[in-house]
């Protein structure tokens, strides 16, 4: 079964509060140089059937319809291989 | 679970609706605040009709309230899965024909899910959940909620929420402005990082309107901070429906 991954980051102009959390905790567990943190999501979906154009229009079609909020998110989809 | 008991069989909390007007409160699977809610309604003088996350049908009620909580566990985004149930596409359809619809917390988060509201909610920016009173001011004393108050007026009302920072981009944020719709401001502090110090928006139309801040837990004296500052939003609602 092919597996295609997306993932789902907060748009750059939006807070992440949370990657700034790990982000500062960093340095305090030795960990330096790591300049900036943002989390995101990322889905793995097991595809039944071929992966073919329109099977990852259905997939791009259901990201930004349901797994991202593209008020506040972008997303990536790709095949993984 | 369906069957839960109508408001006529749960009593002992408050008195029973006259019957003339009907407001829908919506149950999801992790909904906290729907007997709340359901009790503000009836004291404000309102039948309170519960209303099931699986069924289409709205019992003709004249408006509807989605209540705090956690539906579907905050999974994926909050309010993100609430937005596909059953009832959802029924009180979209509704809300954009100009039925009174009122989100409150969780509920905000579901109306800006289903786009009825603009913008988004996110973590808290210190990342922690609060629950306290919260000073706001009513900006927009014309929505279908908010006709009781005056603009420019004070109130205090409970906050609790992890997920209750306002966000939108620049354009949007001017829009709301521009037209009036942030219908609440938090006052004196930001208490999540909200854009703006909003707390709480209304549509073009002034149906819909969504706030963080509970005012179902601020509507009897002997509760809570005993305030009522939260029992105009449902005699707004009767008002209004009243003289339509």
């Amino acid at each position: 079964m092919a597996r295609v991954v997306v993932d789902v980051m907060l748009k750059p102009e939006i807070l992440d509060p949370q990657g700034q959390a790990v982000q500062r905790a960093l340095p305090r567990l030795g960990f330096e140089g790591i300049a900036d943190v943002r989390q995101g999501k990322r889905f793995e979906l097991e595809v039944e059937g071929p992966v073919d154009d329109a099977a990852l229009a259905r997939i791009r079609e259901m990201a930004e319809t349901f797994l991202a909020n593209t008020v506040i998110e972008d997303f990536t989809v790709r095949v993984d291989s | 679970m369906t069957a839960r008991p109508s408001p006529a069989t749960a009593g002992g909390d408050g008195p029973s609706g006259r019957g003339n007007t009907r407001v829908g409160v919506i149950t999801f699977p992790g909904t906290l605040d729907d007997r709340d809610t359901q009790r503000a309604v009836r004291l404000a003088g309102a039948e309170a009709v519960p209303l099931w996350h699986r069924d289409k049908d709205l019992k003709q009620v004249d408006a509807v309230v989605l209540p705090g909580g956690f539906s579907y566990g905050d999974y994926l985004r909050a309010g993100a899965i609430s937005r596909f149930s059953p009832v959802m596409e029924t009180v979209i359809e509704q809300a954009r024909a100009g039925m009174p619809v009122l989100g409150i917390c969780n509920g905000f988060q579901v109306l800006t899910e289903t786009h009825l509201l603009p913008g988004a909610m996110l973590r808290n920016n210190h990342l922690h959940f609060i629950c306290r009173d919260q000073k706001l001011r009513v900006e927009n004393a014309n929505t279908s909620w908010t006709a009781e108050y005056e603009a420019g007026q004070e109130i205090s009302i409970p906050l609790k929420n992890i997920d209750g920072r306002y966000v939108a981009d620049e354009r949007t944020l001017d829009m709301l402005e521009a037209e009036g719709r942030v219908a609440f401001r938090y006052l004196d502090t930001n208490p999540n990082g909200s854009l703006r110090d909003i707390a709480g928006i209304t549509n073009e139309a002034g149906n819909v309107v969504g706030l963080m801040p509970h005012p179902e837990h601020a509507v009897e004296p002997l509760i809570g901070s005993g305030r009522t500052d939260g029992l105009g939003f449902f005699t707004s609602i009767l008002k209004k429906l009243v003289n339509a």
